[in-house]
Formats: C-alpha cells, structure tokens, sequence
C-alpha cells in the first residue's frame, strides 16, 4: 500500500506517493528526476549514491524513501548557489578530484559533512572520512588535495597550490 | 535491487511499536539503522511483511552513566558512540570497535543495538560486550526484562529477543579500579566483516595483579563466542608475557572459525592468537 510523504530536496518540499518498499535514491532518481546522485553498487559499499539527510551523510540505496519522510535531503544539486560553485565543488575543479565522475557527488556530499564536523582534518582524518566512498579512476589523491582546499576555503585560509604533482 | 513488497508503519512511541508488533505476527521485523536488514531484503535473503520503524520513537538514543552502569539505548548510533565522551574517556575499546565498523556513511545510521540485536557472530559488537560483560534489556508486552550477555546469543541470527519483543538497552557495568580495554579486528579492506576479531577488558589491583579478565571473539564461531579459558589464564595472574601468550594459545584453540575467503581454519587461528596477545597488551598499556 502506498504512502504519502514530504521530503525537502535541496530546500524544495515534494509530496509524493510511494510504496514503502521504494528506496530513497529511487526516488531521487527516478520519481523526482534528480540525476546527480549516482547508482553504483547498489550495496552500500561505494558511497555513489551518498546524499545529506538532515545534515549527515547517507547512502540513499540502503534508506528507503519513506524513512525521509519529514526530512531535509540534500544532492549534489543543492551544492551550487547563485554565487556559484560551492568550495567542494571549486575544490574538485581546480585539482583534478574527478576523472570519470562518476563517484564525485557522492564524494562531494560526504566530504560536505566531514568538514562540517570538523573543519581543518589531517590527510589522514579526510581519507578516513572518505573511506565509505570507492574511486576507481584519481587514486585518491587529487580527492584529498580537492577536499583540504576547499577546507582552507571555507576557513579563510591560503589556498593550496593546485599545481599537480608528479611523483 | 529492490525488496519484495511490505507494509511500513514509523510509530512515536514504544508503546506503539510493541503493539504494531503483535498486531502483524511473526513477519514483521523492527526497523533501527537499517544497514543489515535493508540489504538483505533488497538481496531477497529476508523478506518480511511489515517493518515497524522505531526511528522516531523519542528518548532511545542515549548514552550516559547511571546507577553505576554505562547505559546505551538502542536507538544510539555508531557515531554517537566516537562522538561521546564518556566513551573517549572511559570505554575506548566502543571507539576501536566503531573505527572499523563500515564506513562513516553507514555508522551515521547503523545502530549499537541493531548491531547485537542481528544475531550475527561476524558483527562487532558482540564481542565487545561479552568482553564488557554488558546485559540487555529487551521490552516486549509484559514489561521489561534483563538478560545476560552469555545468555543472549542463541545461533545464526537468532538472539534471545523473542517475537513481539524489542531490545530497548544495553548496560556495562561501570569498571572499578584499574581498567583497560581494546578491540581489533583483522579485515581485508574497510567495510569489509572481520578475518577475526579479538576484544579484551582486564582489571588489575594496586600489585598488578589481574583481578578480572573479559575476552570476546568475533567471527570465528557460529555465535559470538567468549574466551573462557584465556580470560581464566589471566585472572589472578601478574600478567606476564606467558601467561598472555598463555591466554591466546587457548583463545586460538577454543574457537571454531571455518573456512572462507579471508582465510581456512588454520590461518583464523593463527590471527586469534595474535590478536588476543596484542589486545591484552593495548588493555593493559590504557590500565
């Protein structure tokens, strides 16, 4: 039997019929036609499909739609303002934190929330922090150097070279 | 992957649940986190008829000291357990154990008692509390009642929650005098359930001497398994470097792991044994 439910995506309220078996990133995807949010393993292993729910990241295949009932959702659709890119998104621009891009807004969603919690992390804290989100194509590295400049952005702070490194 | 389909109700308050639990019988399962049931529905390797979703169900997220007792609900998520500091300061052995649960995604929404409430001998906390001695409160129509740890794992996903019933807490006792407790677990790569899984909690007297031992295994057994002789090795002993090695002979004995990709029987003992020495040496490097 189906339920009616309201949850907020990036600031808008949609009202919906769904059938509580529905998961939430198809619901996303496919009712509501956001697109940003990806689907890769459908395990919760990858973190492709990671949105904000209320603020704290969440891999949208593992959740169903109606467990968002009430909540605020946030998609990678929701990061850019009128005044631009969000520093995240900056971030993996000016470093080269995607090639495929496949993984990128899940990335970006959760590096979102890990620099909520703690704004300035070690290289160490950030690959933790991103230890839920599977790369096949950067190696990691220029995602790291994507999430500390948009940490020094947010902060303030010099920003990082962007030069590439050759090692 | 989609599960097959269900009925779905999200009460707001216990009393709700329990009901909603007798109302729909013997295939209604409780909703917490999610993040074991969901994936075995959308793999089909569950399928009940309705979910009663207890998330919003107020007051069960908590973790505080009571009545000398640390007191986790069950509602109480994975990152509550690295964001308190009562368990930073006084229960490192949680924050050791929540590092290599999954990924940061998941312990937003898994929860510590959906974590034991599984029934899954390859889930860490299990061993964590059979190291801490912890009891369990489980809530059904007749009230509440309280079970031991020793007396809460029955086998492969069957706990001693009965139908209609929901477990509603978990309480440690609160340590006296020295203390010290690690955990660690052996895995291929992160998210990925343990190789083998080692718990220890010592308590030691103003000579040094153990006074009381906990060692819980992780996945190396059929149920969560408790190193009885290991913990009987050290208890009344100085602790020296053979009567550890001592304790983790017997750990790597008394356990049953079987054969799977992380490794055959021989090998998940050999990783018992190392890991039981190494968590008795952090426990008591924390003393």
């Amino acid at each position: 039997m189906k339920k009616q439910i309201t949850v907020t995506i990036n600031g808008t309220p949609h009202t919906v019929e769904v059938e509580p078996r529905m998961l939430l990133v198809h619901l996303i995807r496919e009712k509501l036609s956001m697109t940003g949010t990806h689907i890769g393993c459908d395990t919760s292993s990858c973190g492709a499909c990671t949105i904000l729910i209320n603020g704290k990241s969440a891999k949208s295949c593992t959740i169903l739609a109606v467990q968002a009932d009430g909540k605020e959702v946030t998609t990678v659709e929701g990061l850019a303002t009128a005044e631009g890119l969000h520093p995240i998104q900056e971030g993996f621009k000016e470093n080269h934190g995607l090639h495929c891009g496949f993984c990128t807004p899940g990335m970006m969603l959760r590096a979102v929330e890990l620099l909520e919690k703690n704004p300035t992390p070690s290289e160490e804290e950030i690959r933790w922090g991103i230890a839920g989100n599977l790369c096949r194509c950067t190696g990691y590295n220029n995602i790291v150097k994507a999430i500390q400049y948009a940490s020094a952005k947010m902060q303030g702070n010099e920003l990082p070279s962007t030069e590439p490194e050759f090692v | 992957m989609i599960p097959e389909q269900f009925g779905y109700s999200a009460p707001s308050s216990l009393g709700e649940a329990l009901s909603l639990l007798q109302e729909h019988g013997e295939d209604a399962k409780v909703l917490a986190g999610g993040h074991s049931l969901i994936p075995m529905m959308k793999l089909r390797f569950a399928a009940p008829t309705h979910l009663v979703d207890i998330n919003n169900v107020p007051g069960m997220s908590y973790i505080n000291e009571e009545d000398g007792k640390l007191k986790i609900g069950a509602l109480a998520r994975e990152v509550d357990l690295e964001d308190s500091e009562l368990i930073r300061s006084k229960f490192p052995i949680f924050i050791d154990a929540s590092k290599l649960i999954a990924d940061p995604q998941v312990r937003n929404f898994g929860t510590v008692g959906g974590n034991i409430a599984h029934g899954d001998a390859a889930n860490d906390h299990p061993a964590v509390m059979l190291a801490l001695n912890a009891e369990v409160e489980i809530t059904g129509p007749e009230g509440k009642r309280t079970v031991p740890i020793d007396e809460f794992f029955y086998g492969f996903y069957m706990t001693a929650v009965q139908q209609g019933e929901i477990l509603t807490e978990i309480s440690i006792p609160l340590p006296e005098g020295k203390f010290g407790c690690a955990y660690h677990k052996l895995e291929r790569k992160v998210g990925d359930y343990a190789t083998a899984g080692v718990a220890v909690a010592l308590t030691v007297d103003e000579s040094g001497t153990c006074t009381s031992a906990g060692i819980g295994l992780t996945n190396v057994n059929p149920v969560p398994l408790r190193a009885s002789r290991s913990e009987e090795a050290l208890v009344g002993s100085k602790l020296t470097d053979e009567d550890i090695a001592r304790a983790a002979q017997f750990a790597a004995e008394d356990c049953s792991p079987s054969d799977d990709l992380r490794g055959d029987e021989d090998y998940k003992r050999h990783v018992v044994k190392v890991l039981t020495k190494r968590m008795i040496k952090k426990a008591i490097d924390r003393i």
